[in-house]
C-alpha cells in the first residue's frame, strides 16, 4: 500500500512535470503568431515611414522614387470600393433574406447553400479569371472599374451573405411573431421589422467583406492588369489601379528604395484596413449593448 | 349587439406533424366580454388561442380541422388570408415583445402596414390613451421602446395591437412575465376594453380568470395529451359550481 | 374615451383595415419574392460562370495539348521554345509551400487552439483572438512583402547559397498567416466538446494537458481535420505571397531552398505579360486555373463535409 502510493506520487510528480512542459510550449505557439505580426508591422513601420509624407499621398506613380506616390491607386481603391459595395450589399443581402426568411426546406435551398460555402474557398485569382473572360471579354467591360467591381463584388458575396444571414438569424422571433398577429405579411415583417433590427450586423458584416475586397491583389491584377497610371479614374468604364497592385508593383523592383514605398504603401493600406475594422467593431458593440438593454 | 356570439369554434382539431394538440372543440365566444382560457400548463391552452388569429399557421407541420367563425365565416376557408384575419384579431404575447424601434413606430407600424390614411399622430395618442400609458409616455414618443419598464411594454403592445382596430384581442398569459403592480393596471386596463373589444385571455392564474373574466374555458390534456375542453361556462358559475369533477379537482388546487 | 376610428373609422379603413393593401401589396411581395430568390440564385449563377469560363478556354488548349500530356508531363514551358506542357512542376511547387505552411501552421494553430480553449483565462483569450484575427485581415500581398525583405535576408545567413526567391521563405511566412485559420476552426470544434466530457476526466484525476490530450483533442478530432484541409485549401490558392516571393522558374524539385514556380504564379505572370488573347500560350492559364479550382473545390467539399459530421454528432 505504501509502496503504491509513493508510486503514484513519483509518477503524479512526472504527470505534472509533462504538463508544464506542454503549457510553455502552447504559449510559445501562441507567440509565434502574435510575435509573427509584431515582426511584420515593425519591418512595415521601419522601412515604410521614412517614404511616408504628404507628397507621396498625392502624387502619381514615377520611375524615380523620390518623386512617386500613390494617388491613382487610392482614388482607384476607393472607386472600386464603392462600387463592389453597390453591387454586392443589396445582392447578399437580398439572398440572405431569402435564405433566412422566405427559401423552403428542399434541394434547391440546401444546393444553394453548399454552394455558397465553397464559392468562399474558391481561390481570389480563379474569380480573377473569371472576371476576364465574362466581364473583360463577353461583357466588353474592357479593363474597366466596373469590370473589376463585379469581380470584387462576386468574390465576397458568400462573406456578405453570411454575415448578413447570422443578422437576420440573430433577430428574435418574437419581433416577426408581434408584426406578423398585426397583420402584416411576409415581406413587411422583413422590412419593417427584422431588416431594420439586422442592419448593424449587417453594416459589420459588409465592412469587413470591402475589407476583405480592398486587400484582393490577385484577381484585380488579373483584370486590370500592372498600369501605370497618371490620372485618377473618373467614371466606371476608365483604367484602374489599387493600393495592392501598386505595392505588388514597387515590391517586384529590385532597387531598395521602391521597397520603402512599397511599405509606405502597406502603411496606408493598413491603416485604412485597421480603420475599417475599427468601425466594424463599434459597430458590433454598440449593437451588443442596445440589443441587451 | 353585447350578448350576442362573435366567434364560434365548431369541432375543432389541429395537430403539430403527428401529434394532435386540440381534440374536437366547439364552444361560442361573446362579443364585448372577456372570456378566459385556464387549464393546467401543456393542456394546449395557447396553442387554442393561436387558432382565432392563424398564428399557427407559421408553424411547419401545424394543421387544423373543424371550423373558427368570425362573424359568420370560417377563417379557416380556402382563399381566407390569414393576414386578412390578423387585422382584424388582434394579440398581446406572454413577454413584452415592443419592437426595437421608437415608442410612435411601434403604435404606428401596424396603421403603417395596413395603408391607415388618417391622421398618425391622433390615432397613436388615442391608442395610448386607451392603453393607459399615454401620460406616462407623452413626452418620450420619439425615445426607444425598449426603455420602458416591462409593465409599460406591456400596455405598449396592448396600445400597438388596438391601434389597428380589431375586433377581437387574444392575450396570451399577458401578465406572466410582470410584478403584481403591473399585473393589477392590465387587469383594469382589460376590464375597460372590454366596452369596446372582444378579449380572450390565457392564464394559468385563476384568480386572475376570476376576477377579469365574464366567461371561462377549462383546458385539460387526455391520455395522449391532446387538449380539450372540459367546461365552459360564466365565470362565477365555473368556480362556485363546476360541474366536471376534473374542474372542480383543478380550481380546489388537487389537480394532478 | 373615443375611439379614433369609431364610425368615421369605417370610412379609414373599411370595412376590415385591408381594403386600402389589396392588389398592389400583394404584387409587391410577389415580385420582392421572386427577386429576393434571384439574389441567391446568382450564387449558382457564379459557380456556373467560374465553370464556363474555365472550361470554355481550357477546352481550346486540351484541343492542342493532350490531358495526359498535361496531366503527367514534367517540364512547365509554355512561352519558351521548344514549348512544353507539363503542369506536375507546378503541382510540385504548389505542394512544396503548401507543405511548409502546413508545418508551422498545423502545431502552432493546433496549439495555439488548445491553449486558447483549455488554458487561457477568459482576459487573455480576449487580447489574443483579436490579435489572431489581425493576422488572417492582412492582405497577402502584404506577406509577399513580409517574406521578400525580412524573412528571405534572414534565411539567407543560414543557408548562404540560396536564392533570395525561395519557396522556404514563402512557405514559411504562409504558414504564419494560416494560422488563424486552424487555430480558430480547431478552437471552435474544441469549444464544442460538452463540459461534462473534461469534468469526467478531470474527477479521473487527470492533469489539464491530458483532459486537453487524450479528451477535448481527441473528440473535437474531426473539427480540426477540417480545419487542417480548409488551411491547406487556402494555401494551395494564395496567389500573391507566392507570386513575389516563391519564385517564376518552375520546376520540378522538394529542396526547399529553390526557387519554383506554383500554379497560382504562373496565372499572373502569364495575364501580365503580352500574350495575345486566344493563343495556345493564353489559353494554358484556364487549363491551370480549371486544374486548381478542381483541386480546391474536392478539399473545400471535403472540409466542409467533415464539419458537418462533427456538428451534427452533438
Amino acid at each position: 500500500m505504501q509502496q503504491a502510493t509513493t508510486l503514484f506520487h513519483r509518477r503524479l510528480r512526472l504527470r505534472k512535470g509533462v504538463g508544464d512542459v506542454f503549457h510553455i510550449l502552447f504559449l510559445l505557439a501562441v507567440f509565434v503568431g502574435i510575435a509573427g505580426l509584431l515582426t511584420l508591422l515593425v519591418q512595415v513601420l521601419v522601412q515604410g515611414l521614412p517614404w511616408l509624407n504628404w507628397h507621396f499621398l498625392t502624387s502619381y506613380p514615377s520611375r524615380h522614387p523620390e518623386q512617386a506616390g500613390l494617388l491613382s491607386a487610392l482614388v482607384g481603391t476607393v472607386w472600386l470600393m464603392v462600387l463592389t459595395a453597390a453591387f454586392t450589399v443589396p445582392v447578399g443581402v437580398g439572398a440572405a433574406i431569402y435564405l433566412e426568411e422566405y427559401a423552403p426546406k428542399n434541394w434547391l435551398t440546401r444546393l444553394i447553400e453548399v454552394n455558397i460555402s465553397n464559392l468562399a474557398g474558391v481561390p481570389s485569382i480563379v474569380y480573377g479569371l473569371l472576371g476576364l473572360t465574362i466581364f473583360v471579354g463577353w461583357m466588353a467591360l474592357g479593363r474597366s472599374l466596373l469590370a473589376g467591381a463585379l469581380t470584387l463584388g462576386l468574390l465576397v458575396l458568400p462573406i456578405v451573405i453570411m454575415a448578413s444571414r447570422e443578422a437576420i438569424r440573430a433577430v428574435p422571433w418574437t419581433y416577426r411573431e408581434a408584426a406578423y398577429a398585426l397583420g402584416a405579411d411576409k415581406w413587411q415583417v422583413t422590412k419593417g421589422v427584422v431588416l431594420p433590427a439586422a442592419i448593424p450586423g449587417v453594416l459589420t458584416g459588409t465592412i469587413l467583406a470591402m475589407s476583405r475586397a480592398i486587400g484582393e491583389a490577385a484577381p484585380v491584377l488579373a483584370i486590370s492588369a500592372l498600369v501605370y497610371l497618371t490620372f485618377v479614374p473618373t467614371s466606371p468604364l476608365d483604367r484602374f489601379t489599387v493600393l495592392p497592385i501598386q505595392i505588388f508593383n514597387w515590391v517586384t523592383r529590385p532597387q531598395d528604395e521602391f521597397r520603402g514605398l512599397a511599405a509606405a504603401g502597406i502603411i496606408v493600406l493598413l491603416v485604412i484596413l485597421l480603420s475599417m475594422n475599427a468601425i466594424a467593431i463599434y459597430l458590433r458593440n454598440r449593437y451588443q449593448i442596445r440589443s441587451e438593454g | 349587439m353585447p350578448g350576442s356570439s362573435i366567434i364560434e369554434v365548431k369541432g375543432l382539431n389541429m395537430w403539430y406533424g403527428n401529434f394532435q394538440a386540440l381534440r374536437n372543440i366547439s364552444l361560442t365566444i361573446p362579443r364585448h366580454q372577456v372570456t378566459a382560457v385556464i387549464g393546467p400548463s401543456g393542456c394546449g391552452k395557447s396553442t387554442f388561442l393561436r387558432c382565432f388569429n392563424r398564428m399557427n399557421d407559421l408553424i411547419p407541420g401545424a394543421r387544423v380541422a373543424g371550423q373558427v367563425l368570425f362573424d359568420g365565416q370560417d377563417i379557416y376557408a380556402p382563399g381566407v388570408d390569414p393576414t386578412e384575419i390578423r387585422s382584424r384579431v388582434g394579440m398581446v404575447f406572454q413577454k413584452p415583445n415592443p419592437f426595437p424601434k421608437s415608442i410612435f413606430d411601434n403604435v404606428a407600424f401596424g396603421l403603417r402596414i395596413n395603408g391607415y390614411q388618417g391622421n398618425l399622430a391622433e390615432a397613436v395618442e388615442s391608442s395610448l390613451r386607451r392603453a393607459a400609458l399615454w401620460d406616462e409616455v407623452k413626452d418620450l414618443l420619439h425615445k426607444s421602446a425598449l426603455a420602458l419598464s416591462g409593465g409599460q411594454q406591456q400596455r405598449l403592445c396592448i396600445a400597438r395591437a388596438i391601434a389597428i382596430e380589431p375586433a377581437v384581442i387574444l392575450m396570451d398569459e399577458p401578465c406572466s412575465a410582470l410584478d403584481p403592480v403591473a399585473t393589477l393596471k392590465i387587469e383594469d386596463l382589460m376590464r375597460s376594453l372590454a366596452e369596446d373589444y372582444t378579449i380572450i385571455i390565457v392564464t394559468h392564474n385563476m384568480q386572475q380568470a376570476a376576477r377579469v373574466s365574464d366567461t371561462t374555458a377549462f383546458m385539460t390534456m387526455e391520455e395522449d395529451r391532446a387538449g380539450i375542453v372540459v367546461e365552459y361556462g360564466p365565470t362565477s358559475e365555473l368556480f362556485a359550481n363546476p360541474k366536471d369533477k376534473r374542474t372542480e379537482d383543478y380550481i380546489t388546487g388537487r389537480f394532478g | 374615451m373615443k375611439r379614433h376610428l369609431a364610425e368615421a373609422g369605417d370610412a379609414a379603413l373599411p370595412p376590415g383595415p385591408r381594403a386600402m393593401r389589396g392588389g398592389w401589396q400583394h404584387l409587391e411581395s410577389k415580385l420582392v419574392h421572386w427577386l429576393l430568390f434571384g439574389c441567391a440564385l446568382l450564387s449558382i449563377a457564379t459557380t456556373l460562370g467560374i465553370v464556363v469560363s474555365l472550361l470554355s478556354q481550357a477546352l481550346g488548349f486540351f484541343r492542342e495539348v493532350s490531358i495526359w500530356e498535361f496531366l503527367t508531363g514534367t517540364r512547365w514551358a509554355p512561352i519558351l521554345v521548344p514549348q512544353s506542357f507539363g503542369v506536375l512542376p507546378l503541382v510540385a511547387g504548389t505542394l512544396l509551400v503548401t507543405v511548409i505552411a502546413a508545418a508551422v501552421a498545423m502545431p502552432v494553430g493546433i496549439a495555439t487552439a488548445i491553449f486558447l480553449s483549455e488554458y487561457a483565462p477568459d482576459r487573455v483569450r480576449r487580447i489574443i483572438k483579436p490579435s489572431l484575427e489581425i493576422l488572417a485581415g492582412i492582405p497577402t500581398v502584404v506577406y509577399g512583402y513580409f517574406a521578400l525583405t525580412l524573412i528571405s535576408p534572414l534565411l539567407q545567413k543560414v543557408f548562404p547559397d540560396m536564392l533570395i526567391f525561395n519557396a522556404l521563405s514563402a512557405g514559411l511566412v504562409m504558414g504564419l498567416m494560416i494560422i488563424p485559420m486552424v487555430s480558430s476552426i480547431s478552437e471552435d470544434a474544441m469549444l464544442a466538446v460538452p463540459r461534462s466530457l473534461r469534468e469526467g476526466a478531470y474527477a479521473l484525476g487527470a492533469t489539464r494537458l491530458e483532459v486537453a490530450l487524450r479528451v477535448t483533442v481527441p473528440a473535437a478530432l474531426s473539427g480540426i481535420i477540417a480545419a487542417f484541409i480548409l488551411a491547406l485549401s487556402r494555401a494551395i490558392g494564395e496567389t500573391m505571397l507566392v507570386t513575389i516571393a516563391a519564385g517564376a522558374t518552375p520546376k520540378m524539385t522538394f529542396n526547399p531552398l529553390e526557387s519554383i514556380q506554383t500554379m497560382t504564379a504562373f496565372i499572373v505572370q502569364l495575364s501580365l505579360g503580352e500574350t495575345p488573347h486566344g493563343s495556345l500560350e493564353y489559353n494554358t492559364i484556364f487549363a491551370v486555373g480549371l486544374l486548381l479550382f478542381l483541386m480546391t473545390l474536392v478539399m473545400n467539399l471535403l472540409g466542409h463535409w467533415v464539419v458537418r459530421r462533427w456538428q451534427e454528432r452533438y
